[in-house]
């Protein structure tokens, strides 16, 4: 592999160095650093090293989307409510400035400690949370504002009422709203992508993806249960199924990976922060100039091509 | 004059065969058993209580379509294994041994076709094929049967049978909703009806996607539609569930379908909606 994984990655190195960063700090005393990253990162992981990821996109003390928005959005007011009948702490959504633009930001928020976790409901959202996600980005594309969503989420929320609330048709209609939108959108997983609830603010123009995050269609304890019908056996599912930001690249199913503090985006939240706000204003400011019915018009065929089989034609 | 009706001969159920698994073809509510042929000739509904027995994807087609105006697209696609899959088997055996006891390539038949004369795209799931998983084949079957009908400008009928996402894909199979999402949406800009019929089970990833985003959303009475299955939502929340806990019937009452139809009112009921959706605008 490596070969386009590593291509794309030495050209957001590239652009890293370039651009000024947050407060003037620019990237070069990190140049050797994120050098010894890029050797790292374009190395496909081995079974251990995705295990190791998944613990690591939901380390308790990972920063979460309001960690981010705390040290890259200025001016932030949180929006509550999906105006029709909650508001779903699990998503949070707001609008605020982000590099000299008005934007709006989504996203999941899981909590610090037991209390705020609860509140959070561990960052698993009912259909209320998509909602409120879904009429911001109404707003944002009113008023012509960019949509950030930073995806952070173990899953939906498997409950009664999350069901009688609409849990599925309300992710599809999510997805649908983004297909429609005529204003850039750029997501980033910032930890767990997990399932449908992910993919319900991921249907954007460009998707990153920090290095230690996990992109994943089911949980790698719910895939162990039902393959080898045993939940231990999680680290072998998740070996097998390859949530790995590399893997992700590889696969198209990511734009780009953004690079985290040595050790992992807790080591340091501002280090971390720095390095997303980066990779955001890089992808904000590539989609800044397309017209709003051709960036519709790219971002579904982009999702349209994504695993295109190679053998389609040659099928017998 | 009246056929007679040897049903009730046949109503107690065999004893179970291998690992205790009730005969297919016998009903699960109410017990009664039947042959291939009644059940067949009475649309897989049992005439006793009602029950919906599943239905193939081909007997679907010949439930709904006028009789050979089917015409199959795209039936040469089969997947391949994009992550060298291995759990306790290999993919690649699963989709082989998939396609040699259902006779079908993938969990998606789709094809042009006429309901009562009024022509349609068909695009039909079988749970039989790997419990209707969804993948890129079938993610793929689906988006084409939408070029297909925006194309030709007949409205698409999607009947779905699926357990969600097929875990073997990986990461790729979660990208089938937003694909076939962005699919669905070209059709409803090209002014393309899309007539969403919901059969047990349309679960997970297929609920979550194009399944949801028909213009009229009908279901068949019983059907389990929900994102996450009983099972998984009593272990992780040890919620009491409700009786109707997903079912056709609860998702009507909180709103989320616009009818529960019958079997056999099903055809008649699109004919229907093919007439106010179709070529007559």
């Amino acid at each position: 592999m490596a070969g386009e994984a590593e291509l794309r990655l030495r050209e957001h190195l590239s652009r890293l160095s370039q651009m000024r960063l947050l407060g003037g700090t620019r990237l070069s005393g990190e140049l050797k650093r994120l050098q010894e990253q890029l050797e790292r990162i374009a190395a496909e992981p081995t079974d251990e090293e995705i295990w190791e990821k998944v613990l690591l996109a939901r380390d308790d003390d990972r920063p979460y989307a309001l960690d981010y928005v705390e040290r890259l959005i200025d001016d932030w007011i949180e929006l509550h409510g999906d105006r029709l009948r909650a508001d779903d702490a699990a998503v949070v959504a707001g609008v605020g400035r982000f590099a000299g633009h008005s934007v709006a930001v989504i996203g999941n928020q899981k909590g610090r400690d037991i209390k705020e976790r609860t509140k959070r409901n561990f960052g698993m959202a009912y259909p209320e949370g998509y909602r409120k996600a879904m009429r911001v980005m109404e707003l944002a594309e009113r008023h012509g504002f960019p949509v950030i969503s930073l995806v952070d989420i173990p899953g939906a929320y498997p409950g009664v009422a999350a069901e009688q609330h609409g849990q599925g048709g309300t992710i599809a209609r999510s997805q649908a709203l983004m297909a429609r939108l005529r204003v850039p959108i750029v997501a980033c997983i910032i930890g767990e992508g997990g399932s449908g609830g992910a993919i319900a603010t991921a249907l954007a123009d460009r998707v990153l993806m920090q290095e230690n995050a996990i992109y994943t269609v089911i949980s790698p304890e719910g895939c162990a249960a039902i393959l080898w019908r045993d939940s231990k056996q999680a680290p072998r599912a998740a070996a097998a199924f390859k949530p790995d930001a590399v893997h992700c690249l590889e696969l198209g199913v990511i734009d780009a990976i953004v690079p985290e503090p040595q050790g992992g985006a807790h080591t340091s939240y501002d280090e971390a922060a720095m390095l997303l706000g980066a990779s955001l204003q890089a992808a904000l400011e590539e989609l800044d100039s397309v017209a709003g019915d051709e960036l519709r018009r790219r971002r579904r065929a982009k999702f349209r091509a994504i695993g295109t089989v190679k053998s389609l034609a040659a099928a017998t | 004059m009246a056929k007679i009706d040897v049903s009730i001969e046949h109503r107690h159920a065999p004893a179970p065969v291998d690992g205790g698994r009730p005969h297919p073809n016998t009903c699960p509510k109410c017990g009664s058993h039947y042959r291939d042929d009644e059940l067949d000739s009475n649309l897989r509904v049992c005439s006793q209580c009602g029950h919906h027995f599943s239905v193939r994807a081909t007997a679907r087609i010949a439930q709904l379509a006028d009789p050979g105006t089917f015409e199959e697209e795209a039936a040469e696609l089969r997947s391949d294994d994009p992550l060298e899959f291995f759990d306790l088997r290999p993919y690649t055996e699963r989709l082989a041994e998939a396609e040699v006891s259902t006779g079908l390539g993938e969990a998606m038949v789709i094809g042009g076709a006429a309901i009562d004369g009024h022509p349609c795209e068909l695009a039909v799931m079988d749970f039989s094929f790997m419990g209707g998983s969804m993948g890129r084949i079938v993610g793929e079957k689906l988006t084409r049967a939408c070029d297909s009908a925006a194309e030709r400008q007949v409205p698409l009928v999607s009947v779905t049978a699926s357990g969600g996402a097929r875990m073997q894909e990986g990461i790729l199979s979660l990208m089938q909703l937003p694909k076939t999402v962005c699919a669905v949406e070209d059709l409803h800009d090209a002014g393309v009806a899309m007539i969403s019929v919901m059969t047990h089970p349309t679960t997970a990833g297929v609920l979550a996607s194009f399944a949801s985003l028909g213009d009229v959303i009908v279901a068949e009475p019983g059907a389990l539609l929900s994102f996450t299955g009983p099972r998984v939502v009593q272990q992780t929340t040890r919620e009491k569930l409700p009786d109707d806990f997903g079912l056709a019937e609860s998702n009507y009452r909180f709103g989320h379908v616009d009818a529960i139809v019958p079997r056999p009112e099903l055809k008649p009921f699109l004919a229907k909606l093919l007439r106010i959706f179709g070529n007559g605008r």
